[in-house]
């Protein structure tokens, strides 16, 4: 049973790592409506800009931080004023390709900045298992991964009150449903992408430096964007708290997956069919399996909007 | 202390002139497409007008040229003026627009779907640098105009009826505290009876608010109805203008619009095309 307990809890914590790139993608389909393909080159620019900065000027770790915010901040406006301001009103099918080509600009460019070398981001936190826990409860819970969950859980608390309660907030809901009467009523579209866009860059910078400390700072960073899609079906694109709970779901069900599902599988299969197979690494396939189901039964997601059509 | 009684007569004087004036302004879609060829109207503080015409006469096209969301749909004024309160305003951004207390209320309603009538309304006080008491305050002068979205504050406005979303878009108009609502098609697919209702409210707010209204219509004997002033509007010109009691009564506009003449019913189709010539684009 301690098991049991200690791959729920890694699988969960893990999930919590999936949920803060998800929180990207969110901020930008709440207000935009579309998905940002660009993510994950953002998460990659925002982790490679950070080491590139310690690196070179020999900074600690406070003083690279407010300075990658700051190119970040910068490249969401830059954004706004190069991609988004000539394709306002256009179908969202454009907006889509827009940043499709966005992110392959920002990956080259970041690696002709800084480089293609794997590089080392150390931020100070040990992976490894907390004493207190391990001698009373006997589970193995990692530092680093409670650590990250403890920020990405401020995050989604400090963006969901920013979402639902501001007037910025609601100007972005606004904007997602219906660009020209958000302009109509006098909303300034230019400059809610541009606060949208630059709070996407903190974001990824956030979530960049939490798995570039875990996987290394490296091109493979821009994939992490693929893990976040599961989660995005399963909570709801439009849901701050979708993105959570659907990282929740999704790391602690491809975690149990892995370790408990192989063994039943394969001696089912032995005994009815006669199969003898592998069933090993079933973790890099669950979580899209499960948002195939998903999208059979639920396509809006957990918390997302359902789809309002009139007739 | 020596104000001498002149300035007075001369302010009760600016009272009846134009808030809004438009100057023979032309508009080109996409650079090729020519939809206004210079319509110039005015609109008098206080008062209901009414801009009538067929569809693709360049109705939305003169309230869009106004409250300046051509842009996003790459149309272009290239020629003429717009002036509100005697300061060209061509080239303010809507938000500027707002501020200045022009709203648009776009035709096809466009609330925002996923946000709750409330929420809605609120969005129209984006502008605004008002105190959360004020909001309030005004939220509930709107739901004094349309009990109805009161009694419907929570729900997300996708779901409700098209008559409820009609009045969340003017009551979200109305939260920007505006002098003037260039109100385009509100009779768009409601029922005759709800029609009557937005344009009674409309009445009421240009009686006890002093709200302006430029009204966009098909609708023309509604619209003629409630409107003080009338511009019918054909292929991008004003054809005619008018104190609406006079268009109202007026054979031409009856037989074209209505296809009413004095020999009774007639079809449109048979009308349409030779008179008109005749008479006004001749």
């Amino acid at each position: 049973m301690n098991f049991f307990f200690e791959v729920l809890i890694g699988g969960l914590l893990a999930g919590v790592m999936y949920s803060l790139v998800a929180l990207g993608f969110v901020l930008i389909y709440k207000a935009s409506g579309v998905f940002n393909f660009a993510q994950g080159a953002m998460v990659f620019l925002a982790a490679l800009t950070f080491v590139g900065l310690q690196e070179k000027f020999g900074l600690p770790l406070w003083g690279a931080f407010p300075l990658t915010l700051g190119v970040m901040v910068l490249l969401g406006i830059g954004i706004e004023r190069v991609v988004l301001r000539p394709l306002v009103n256009q179908p969202q099918i454009t907006l889509f390709m827009a940043t499709i080509g966005l992110a392959f600009f920002l990956e080259g460019i970041a690696q002709i900045v800084w480089g293609t070398d794997v590089r080392r981001l150390d931020l100070g936190l040990q992976d490894e298992p907390i004493e207190s826990i391990m001698t009373n409860f006997n589970l193995l819970v990692s530092k680093f991964d409670l650590a990250a969950a403890f920020v990405a859980g401020v995050l989604v608390a400090v963006l969901a009150v920013f979402f639902n309660k501001t007037r910025i907030g609601r100007a972005l809901r606004a904007v997602a449903d219906d660009h020209q009467a958000a302009l109509a009523v006098g909303i300034p579209l230019k400059q809610i992408w541009a606060i949208v866009w630059s709070v996407a860059g903190f974001v990824a910078l956030v979530a960049g430096l939490l798995w570039g400390a875990r996987n290394g700072v490296q091109f493979a960073l821009t994939f992490v964007a693929l893990k976040a899609l599961p989660v995005l079906i399963l909570g709801g694109f439009e849901s701050v708290l979708g993105a959570i709970v659907g990282g929740l779901i999704v790391g602690a069900s491809e975690k149990l997956a892995e370790v408990y599902l192989p063994a039943l599988m394969s001696e089912f299969l032995l005994k009815h069919y006669d199969i003898s197979i592998n069933l090993a690494g079933i973790e890099g396939w669950f979580a899209y399996m499960l948002a195939l189901v998903f999208l059979l039964v639920r396509p809006e997601g957990l918390f997302g909007e359902r789809h309002i059509d009139r007739v | 202390m020596n104000t001498p009684a002149p300035t007075t007569t001369a302010s009760a004087g600016t009272a009846t002139a134009a808030l809004l004036r438009v100057n023979n302004i032309e508009v080109i879609y996409n650079h090729v497409i020519l939809v206004l060829k210079g319509v110039s109207l005015e609109v008098s503080e206080g008062s209901i007008v009414a801009l009538l015409g067929a569809n693709g006469a360049g109705k939305t096209t003169t309230l869009k040229a106004i409250s300046n969301l051509l842009q996003s749909e790459r149309g272009d004024v290239t020629k003429g003026s717009i002036e509100y309160r005697g300061t060209r305003i061509d080239r303010l951004n809507p938000s500027e627009l707002v501020r200045r207390g022009v709203v648009q209320v776009m035709e096809g309603r466009h609330c925002f779907q996923h946000l709750t009538i409330e929420e809605n309304l609120l969005t129209g006080a984006f502008t605004r640098k008002a105190s959360r008491s004020e909001i309030a305050a005004d939220l509930e002068r709107v739901y004094a105009y349309f009990p109805r979205l009161k009694v419907r504050r929570k729900s997300q406005s996708g779901y409700t009826s098209g008559g409820e979303q009609q009045m969340t878009a003017v009551g979200r108009a109305l939260m920007a505290r505006p002098d003037t609502i260039l109100l385009d098609e509100p009779s768009m697919g409601l029922a005759p009876q709800v029609v009557e209702e937005i344009f009674a409210i409309v009445r009421d707010l240009n009686a006890k608010e002093r709200v302006s209204f430029l009204l966009a219509e098909q609708n023309t004997m509604v619209a003629l109805r409630y409107a003080d002033y009338g511009y019918i509007l054909e292929n991008g010109r004003v054809v005619m203008e008018g104190a609406a009691e006079g268009l109202r009564t007026n054979e031409d506009v009856k037989e074209f619009y209505l296809g009413l003449s004095a020999a009774g019913r007639k079809n449109f189709r048979d009308a349409k095309h030779y008179r008109r010539r005749k008479r006004w684009l001749a």
